[in-house]
């Protein structure tokens, strides 16, 4: 067992684990954050996707140990002050979910997205994105529909403020 | 997961101190053919040494035509480098395809050239550019490196610490990507050099891994066009049959994914 502290959400935290302690099972078992997800054991399904120092990864397939020091944001980190983060709301507002065991990781995996696109998202490529992402209720229609919802209205807010 | 020690390199002579105080040690770069490995218990190393923290290992330096990528470097740096694809740009076409955006950020192309799986890409690409592999002790080229499924001439220990190659004059890449896992069922990688050299590189259907294909490249520099390789056989009896694809299917693949490649080269 080794201490590890790395910064959650904007704060610092830091717990006992093995160095072979999953970042997944971190997050969930030692911070007490359950909106990440494992979905399955294959590396394949993007339920489990947080960010790292900014970038979207598997934290089913990395390592507590090797996230210490860094930066990560969780599901729980988007909503700020009571108020859904404009991905969080598309989804909602598009029907971009239904048992939302996939969401978590959809919407993690959508702010990324939009981020590196910076708003100029087509349908092509919001599908190819999700290559990592697998969703067994919508047939990914409106989760595509509220990506692109999103990522209109954030590049919009973006020339807005520009 | 077994239980395992990590470690975190400081520096290239930092990891390979650490390798070889560990027992039954691995390097752990991008994590993502790794991780996955051990959690399925297929691996159990004693010990881990992370290579992501070591900055010499990490960056894309591009010299006139010649190109330098340090081993920790991710396929999404790889794929989204303006400076690389002003010189070769089918390598970040590559690069942009492995996997999907989250793999992208964390693997790397000296853990899948150490891995050398043989549905991988970037071993096409290696073998196609004529790369040099170094590491901390020596320098390999591509067509030496590769030896096997998951076989590579790397010693016990040893460490890729970059690949290095001279920009070919036309290149690209073509992959038929398995509907389900998006590896390569045949991925074919063709370059072409100012003094006419030609070369075709074929990654997911080998029945050893990756391989040169000798008939297509004569056909490719007499013609450098697609008709060129209409007439060429593709021998079916060295490739891979599993549930996917048989042997003949695969060859055919071969030859649809090598003439897209000239075509889009
Ligand atoms: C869902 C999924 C989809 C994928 N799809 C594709 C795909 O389409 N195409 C493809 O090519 N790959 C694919 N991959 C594999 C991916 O590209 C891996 O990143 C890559 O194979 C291994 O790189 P890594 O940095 O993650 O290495 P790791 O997993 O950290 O290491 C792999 C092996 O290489 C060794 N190693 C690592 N770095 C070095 C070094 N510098 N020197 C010596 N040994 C080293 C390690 O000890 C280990 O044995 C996929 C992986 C996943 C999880
Ligand atoms: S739980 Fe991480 S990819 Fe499925
Ligand atoms: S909403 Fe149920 S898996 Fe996506």
């Amino acid at each position: 067992m080794a201490k590890i502290t790395m910064t959650v959400n904007g704060r610092q935290v830091s717990g006992q684990c093995h160095d072979r302690t999953l970042l997944v099972h971190f997050i969930r078992e030692n911070l007490g954050l359950t909106g990440t997800h494992v979905g399955c054991d294959t590396s394949q399904c993007g339920a489990c996707v947080v960010h790292m120092d900014g970038m979207s990864i598997k934290s089913c397939s990395t390592l507590a140990a090797q996230a210490a020091g860094s930066e990560i944001t969780t599901i729980e980190g988007l909503a700020a002050n009571g108020e859904l983060h404009p991905v969080q709301a598309a989804f909602k507002a598009n029907h971009g979910l239904q048992c939302g065991f996939c969401t978590p990781g959809m919407v993690m995996t959508a702010v990324d997205m939009i981020r590196r696109h910076g708003g100029q998202l087509d349908e092509a490529t919001v599908r190819a994105e999700l290559e990592g992402n697998i969703c067994r209720c919508t047939g990914y229609h409106n989760i595509v529909k509220a990506i692109l919802a999103a990522s209109a209205e954030m590049g919009g807010a973006r020339v807005a403020a520009e | 997961m077994y239980e395992t020690h990590y470690h975190r390199a400081s520096s290239i002579q930092d990891a390979v101190k650490l390798k070889q105080a560990a027992g039954e040690g691995k390097y752990l770069a991008g994590g993502m053919t790794l991780i996955p490995t051990m959690k399925q218990r297929l691996a159990a190393p004693t010990d881990l040494i992370d290579l992501r923290h070591v900055s010499e290992m990490r960056g894309i330096k591009v010299t006139g035509k010649t190109v330098r990528i340090a081993a920790a470097t991710t396929h999404f740096e790889v794929a989204s480098s303006a400076e690389l694809a002003a010189v070769c740009p089918a390598i970040c076409g590559l690069a942009s395809h492995i996997g999907d955006p989250h793999v992208r950020h964390m693997g790397t192309i000296g853990g899948s050239l150490a891995n050398n799986d043989p549905a991988a890409d970037y071993p096409s690409a290696m073998l196609a550019l004529d790369a040099t592999i170094v590491t901390d002790r020596r320098e390999i080229a591509a067509g030496d490196f590769f030896t096997g499924l998951f076989e590579t001439a790397l010693e016990d220990g040893e460490l890729v610490t970059a690949i290095t190659f001279e920009a070919p004059a036309k290149a690209a890449y073509q992959k038929f990507a398995n509907p389900a896992s998006r590896y390569a069922m045949a991925g074919v990688f063709v370059a072409r050099r100012d003094n006419g050299d030609v070369r075709v590189a074929v990654t997911g259907a080998g029945s050893s891994g990756v391989f040169r294909h000798k008939g297509m490249e004569t056909a490719l520099s007499s013609n450098w066009s697609p008709d060129a390789l209409a007439n060429v056989p593709v021998d079916a009896s060295d490739l891979l049959s599993d549930i996917h694809a048989d042997a003949t299917y695969r060859a055919n693949l071969v030859k649809v994914m090598a003439k897209r490649a000239v075509a889009a080269a």
